[in-house]
């Protein structure tokens, strides 16, 4: 593979440096179609979106005038960008800590020797099949204040309705309930591929030194997956970041809501982007703002990123305990994207 | 990025333990199965109760206890759904988009998933990185320049093309599809079938594309889930008399204003279902083991 592509090699018949030049270049052929359209499609619209954040720009009127930073200065002193900041972080840590809460617990649950194994782990997978668009519009009436299964709970017992969609931390609540539900199973999937792969003779060994159930969950299991947790958690954030269908549809009917809620109490921040970039028409600080989004996703990556090395270090230190099987069950779930 | 890359041992690495070597220690107690159903329960509630206010009238939504048996009224609601909303053309749509959309990301990921894992070339671990640093990139980002160019210079706002350019490769399946392939091909076969006399086109069609079937099948599903439950980038440039599924539901749940008809609005979105059910149904053990072995969210 040292040699280049000389078309004088003495001895070497026509079809032979076709050969070579087949091999040569076939490689180069075949990642092209990914790497140009991905330039295209991917890479181009996130860099020329800084380019617009730095001039006013509007939907139809396209390019105004260089305006510098000024766009990002705008969007850091407005109410509303806080607003959707706080409600994304909020919505953020409503889903997330009861998500893998659910997730390691289901998991622990089918790493048993379960009987119809396979229908348990589908039925957990349901919610992953409905699209989060629909997940809003059955959602909306379930968390209804009027009508629907929980608000009929609540009359038959003679409460007060729970004002779903106008309360700020019960739409939070609502909102963050249709995330849960569609990732929960999908998570707990993942972190079980991570516990099947802890070596079980250290739960039996455990088990002969007398540890009971509860102590070896938190003592093997809980220790071993780690790593996968962490790479749910990110994930999950990264993820919870970017919502969008589920606070634009919820209630969307009742309320004419298009900005997440009445009185935006339910707007996230992709919300924001699409209120300032569509039904108010600026592209300059719509792109302010996805651009101040691709920044703290990349932090996340970055804390993603160290959280796991420092892991790895750990996994190299001559501690006692199994490093290689940890090494496995951080392996057991392949790299994650959100895409 | 170092999860990503140690990742690749857990694919073919990882334990698989049977029923039949359940030791006393993790034998499952009726709390297991209760806890079980109770979730199965949980998981297929709001599909099933959809499914009952859709084949019902909308004042049943009201009823105390919760309707649980299905009425006579589906076919109607649903009829009514298609009459408020351009269902039939946004099925015919989404079918076409995400069509499209799984077969180039299937294609042009084996592709170049096999020149990576079995092909040697100047750049090749530098190319890599830049695949794997880029799934990182949320393109969700980057929808403003891509309006721009859909709307001003190509002018294919409103047409299926719009959507579907777009989708047309993900970093993550080329990741995926690399992963898959750096272990199945042993390198001797791709000797074996160079001194036969294969070239690269040949090499790549009759060993590599056979091998990587069962991950293209797994690739597959996930792209075309992806691509039928999108929802914000169709909601920019489709409009409402070319929509997909998604599109046409948001309509659709927005379309009786203060008052809407819920049997129809949850009849439409249990046929926005519908097509992604029948597949979990023929396919969910394939999904699960994608999940398992490390997909992705998409």
């Amino acid at each position: 593979m040292t040699a280049t592509v000389a078309p004088r090699v003495p001895g070497l018949t026509f079809r032979q440096r076709m050969s070579r030049f087949d091999v040569k270049l076939s490689p180069y052929l075949y990642i092209s179609p990914f790497f140009i359209l991905f330039a295209l499609i991917g890479l181009f619209p996130i860099i020329y979106t800084f380019n617009v954040s730095l001039y006013d720009w509007h939907l139809l009127k396209g390019q105004g005038d260089f305006v510098g930073l000024a766009n990002y200065t705008d969007v850091l002193g407005d109410a509303l960008f806080w607003n959707a900041f706080g409600n994304t972080i909020s919505i953020f840590v409503l889903s997330a800590v009861p998500q893998l809460v659910f997730a390691v617990i289901i998991a622990a649950v089918l790493d048993q020797a379960l009987r119809a194994s396979t229908f348990w782990r589908m039925s957990i997978l349901l919610p992953y099949i409905v699209a989060p668009v629909a997940v809003a519009v059955i959602f909306t009436q379930i968390f209804s204040q009027f009508n629907g299964p929980i608000a009929g709970f609540f009359t038959s017992l003679g409460l007060e309705p729970i004002r779903w969609s106008f309360d700020v931390l019960p739409s939070h609540i609502a909102v963050a309930s249709m995330v849960n539900w569609r990732w929960t199973g999908y998570n707990a999937l993942i972190l079980l591929a991570a516990m099947q792969a802890v070596p079980r003779d250290l739960y039996e060994s455990a088990a002969i030194d007398g540890a009971g159930r509860i102590r070896r969950f938190w003592s093997i299991t809980i220790p071993m997956i780690r790593p996968t947790m962490i790479f749910v958690i990110i994930t999950a954030t990264i993820g919870s970041l970017q919502i969008f269908a589920e606070p634009k549809l919820f209630d969307q009917g009742s309320s004419g809501n298009v900005y997440g809620g009445s009185n935006r109490q339910y707007q996230t921040l992709v919300l924001y982007l699409y209120e300032l970039a569509f039904p108010r028409r600026d592209f300059g600080h719509a792109s302010a703002v996805a651009w101040l989004l691709f920044l703290l996703i990349v932090v996340f990556g970055i804390i993603n990123f160290l959280i796991s090395r420092t892991i790895a270090a750990q996994d190299n230190s001559p501690k006692r305990g199994a490093r290689r099987a940890r090494r496995t069950a951080a392996g057991a779930t392949v790299g994650g994207t959100q895409s | 990025m170092s999860v990503l890359i140690r990742s690749t041992e857990g694919m073919t690495t990882a334990p698989r333990r049977t029923a039949k070597k359940a030791r006393a220690y993790d034998r499952p107690g009726p709390f297991s199965y209760a806890l079980l159903i109770a979730l199965f329960t949980g998981a297929a509630f709001p599909l099933w109760w959809s499914f009952v206010i859709g084949s019902r009238q909308a004042s049943d939504i009201n009823l105390v206890p919760v309707a649980l048996v299905p009425g006579p009224n589906f076919l109607t609601n649903v009829a009514k759904a298609f009459e408020t909303v351009n269902f039939g053309q946004a099925l015919v749509n989404s079918v076409i988009i995400a069509g499209t959309i799984t077969v180039s990301v299937v294609f042009f990921s084996t592709l170049a998933g096999f020149a990576f894992a079995k092909l040697k070339f100047r750049g090749r671990n530098g190319l890599l990185v830049a695949v794997i640093v880029t799934m990182a990139i949320p393109t969700q980002l980057g929808i403003i320049p891509l309006f721009i160019l859909m709307s001003k210079y190509l002018h294919w706002t409103g047409t299926l093309g719009a959507v579907i350019v777009p989708g047309l490769v993900t970093a993550f399946g080329v990741f995926f599809m690399r992963q898959y392939l750096v272990d199945v091909i042993p390198d001797e076969l791709i000797e074996a079938a160079r001194i036969d006399g294969a070239n690269m086109w040949g090499v790549f069609w009759h060993i590599g594309v056979p091998a990587a079937r069962p991950a293209m099948a797994v690739l597959g599903l996930f792209t075309f889930m992806a691509a039928w439950t999108d929802f914000l980038w169709p909601l920019l440039v489709l409009g409402p008399t070319n929509p997909s599924v998604q599109t046409a539901l948001a309509a659709l749940s927005a379309a009786g204003g203060h008052s809407p008809d819920h049997s129809m609005v949850l009849a439409g979105a249990v046929i926005s279902v519908l097509p992604l059910l029948l597949l979990f149904l023929v396919a969910g053990k394939q999904l699960i083991a994608g999940i398992m072995q490390g997909a992705v969210k998409g």
